[in-house]
């Protein structure tokens, strides 16, 4: 028994020792870039969720390779506006989340993602009643079918300036695009030929001369260098799919995060303390135990989040969740406590107290514990259904703060009582807060 | 040692009260409301914002733009520094508009700390989906509580009172938010259905802990009397419980007093669950058990006397 137990402490420091070296130094491995992943209510940023509108799907594709293409462009969208760790995923069926964290511009971020970006010319017609519509201009293309001239023929677009004309988007064609730019230009010369982007007109230039195998146009569009910015990177990405709307936005200042941060380590701070001291003067020696058993626990929960980052994003209900569960492996070690003192009380020898309040105490801490997960689970559930990142963050926290309070009070606490009380040191149940 | 069970009555009076202003506010909220609670933005839909005003304005001074702005419903409710604000659903153009119209009419500038815009449509899923846990979590506490208690002495009656105890403990809570919503205007949202569910979690536990400590007793016969028994189970298990709690309550009570304004909420929701919970693990459920051993209230449940 003694022999298990001093290889279960060199086990445990180990692991203590392990735990703290992966985070230390702190600033550049537990706070630094690939260290703990913060939620947007502690870092500040926007949290979007779409609808897409399945039935605009183009006929040719199932409704997942719609949507799979909508966020790939999105990620390439936000890819190239610059945003660290964004988070895009598919929510359900026909639903996209789109986290940015620590995005300033909100207005512009929401702009530049959500609008369909359809590219397409158009030319002028003359209906029976005489008035002028602007249809999108085809053309046969070289594999002798009609083809519309829209975005699908882009190569690439880029920005340019000059003095004349302020900022405008260049548009390269591939050799298809030439193609049919050059018969259209063909078809309407001396006429207005208009650049639509979803569905609104950008300009429409007049057409001097046929564009022979033009590989350039140009849009002009009195734009702002940040409009044509995003203009540029929403065309290379290419139209999405399928339109969307925004149901739900979520944004947060990064200055709430900031003093959510301060206040909540306050917090926690002055709760451990509070918990610390109570846990001393009541259960002294055993206390002491749990106190350490606590910290060791405190570092290994830190340790997951931090060695986990990609997957588990700390957030302000997560950091309640886990200093709930520093109260709840508290809880453990009381139990187990108690009915250490109970059986010293019944004037049992000191190692038989440890076993038997040990054995005892499991079977309520392991059922106890089973209801909380069951609940975090449920949560985790409802969490991901509408993209609550605070809801799952409290339910996946709590979830790994009480399994590890488990191994804590089970693992932990034990080994140290057992070497506690093989090694003699301390004989006196006064020193566990028991009066015979 | 202390008398538990003799003070029973003492303490579904308590309880009865309790309840009774839960049910007062529920009805009167629901008369002025039409909801029995304050729903927040995520559940019905519309603007939640938090905005901060350098230099520091008046709340009733933003209450009166609002309405010069055209959102006359807004409801507006101070939180520390900053201002919650609850109205209907806006476009990104209106929220500019809005912000600049206050920070010109005020002027004060404006941060505006946290905005949340929920269409109806996502805040009805939301809704139901949240219902939908409600239910799940309740199933899967009868049926923890059913496996938990298969081995007591007779599983119906100790299950059903640990069932009313924690109905009881989600009564309270809920009449407690309802009550606020009425008289400060807070409004429950997701987080408020996540921290009920935890508690729930929670507060099942401490009464698991004393009714194995009750079975334990009985079987081992130490009074011949079934309220002595239940006392004396009681009396033993009070420190492991209140100390459990106690330090549960540390921990949330430090959270809830500096932790900021943001999820203060949500830990208001765990803290009175902790201590309601385990209030009425001690004084109500095990109360219970003496009640329907002796068949005070047969008459009332004619179902008791088949399951006993």
């Amino acid at each position: 028994m003694r022999r298990r137990s001093v290889y279960l402490l060199i086990f445990i420091l180990v692991l203590f020792g392990l735990a703290l070296w992966s985070m230390v130094p702190i600033d550049t491995k537990l706070l630094g870039p690939n260290g703990l992943r913060l939620g947007l209510d502690l870092k500040g940023g926007s949290q979007l969720l779409y609808q897409a509108d399945l039935s605009m799907k183009a006929p040719n594709v199932t409704d997942s390779e719609a949507m799979a293409s909508v966020i790939d462009k999105i990620q390439r969208r936000v890819d190239q506006y610059g945003v660290a760790e964004p988070v895009i995923q598919k929510l359900g069926a026909d639903r996209i989340l789109v986290q940015l964290p620590g995005v300033k511009n909100i207005n512009e971020a929401i702009n530049l993602i959500g609008e369909t970006a359809l590219l397409d010319f158009r030319e002028q017609k003359r209906d029976s009643s005489g008035n002028i519509t602007w249809i999108i201009a085809k053309a046969i293309g070289s594999n002798g079918e009609e083809e519309e001239l829209t975005g699908k023929y882009l190569k690439r677009a880029y920005i340019d300036y000059s003095e004349l004309k302020g900022y405008v988007v260049v548009i390269e064609w591939d050799n298809e695009g030439a193609y049919l730019f050059e018969k259209i230009t063909e078809r309407n010369l001396n006429k207005p030929l208009a650049i639509f982007l979803d569905d609104e007109m950008i300009s429409a230039p007049i057409v001097h001369d046929i564009i022979t195998a033009g590989t350039r146009g140009i849009i002009e569009g009195q734009f702002t260098r940040s409009e044509a910015e995003r203009l540029t990177i929403q065309l290379n990405s290419g139209a999405l799919d399928l339109p969307l709307t925004i149901i739900d936005q979520r944004d947060v200042d990064a200055s709430l995060g900031a003093d959510s941060i301060r206040q909540s380590l306050i917090a926690a701070a002055i709760g451990i303390i509070l918990l610390f001291i109570f846990v001393l003067l009541y259960y002294r020696l055993l206390g002491l135990m749990a106190c350490f058993a606590l910290g060791i626990y405190g570092v290994l929960l830190l340790t997951i989040f931090n060695l986990f980052s990609s997957h588990i994003t700390l957030t302000l209900p997560g950091i309640a969740a886990a200093i709930l569960s520093l109260g709840m492996a508290v809880d453990a070690n009381i139990l187990i406590f108690e009915r250490i003192k109970e059986e010293l009380r019944r004037r049992r020898s000191l190692g038989a107290a440890v076993e038997t309040g040990f054995n005892r105490a499991w079977t309520a801490i392991r059922d106890s514990n089973i209801t909380t997960f069951i609940v975090c689970i449920i949560l985790f559930w409802l969490g991901g259904t509408f993209g609550a990142f605070m809801v799952r963050g409290f339910a996946l926290t709590l979830f790994i703060g009480v399994a590890l309070s488990m191994f804590t009070a089970i693992i932990i606490t034990r080994t140290f009582l057992r070497l506690i009380v093989s090694s003699r040191v301390v004989t006196n149940p006064a020193a566990f807060g028991v009066k015979i | 040692m202390i008398d538990f069970v003799g003070k029973k009555h003492w303490f579904f009076l308590i309880s009865g009260i309790l309840i009774v202003i839960g049910i007062v506010s529920l009805v009167s909220s629901q008369i002025q409301f039409g909801a029995p609670l304050q729903l927040g933005t995520d559940f019905t839909g519309g603007t939640s914002m938090t905005l901060h005003f350098t230099p520091q304005v008046e709340q009733e001074q933003l209450r009166q733009e609002f309405t010069n702005l055209g959102y006359p419903e807004a409801i507006i409710q101070r939180s520390g520094d900053d201002f919650l604000i609850r109205f209907r659903e806006i476009s990104f153009q209106e929220r500019q508009d809005l912000t600049e119209g206050l920070e010109t009419r005020l002027s004060s500038e404006v941060t505006v700390r946290n905005f949340d815009t929920v269409s109806p449509y996502i805040a009805t899923e939301t809704a139901r989906n949240a219902f939908i846990a409600v239910i799940v979590a309740a199933v899967a506490m009868m049926l923890y509580i059913v496996w938990a208690f298969r081995r007591m002495p007779s599983p119906f009656r100790w299950g059903t009172c640990a069932v009313i105890a924690l109905i009881h403990d989600v009564f309270i809570i809920v009449g407690t938010f309802s009550l606020l919503g009425l008289l400060a205007g807070v409004a429950v949202d997701a987080m408020f259905i996540t921290g009920l569910l935890a508690v729930v979690g929670y507060s099942i536990n401490n009464t698991v802990v004393i009714f194995d400590r009750i079975r334990e007793n009985v079987s081992r016969q130490i009074k011949p009397d079934f309220a002595a028994t239940i006392n004396d189970s009681l009396v033993e298990t009070l420190g492991r419980c209140f100390n459990t709690a106690l330090t549960t309550i540390f921990v949330l009570l430090a959270l809830f007093l500096f932790g900021g304004t943001t999820i203060q909420y949500f830990v208001l929701v765990l803290l009175l669950g902790v201590i309601i919970g385990t209030y009425s693990s001690t004084c109500i459920s095990s109360q219970l058990l003496v009640v329907w051993e002796k068949r005070e209230w047969r008459a009332l449940l004619p179902f008791a006397k088949k399951s006993a």
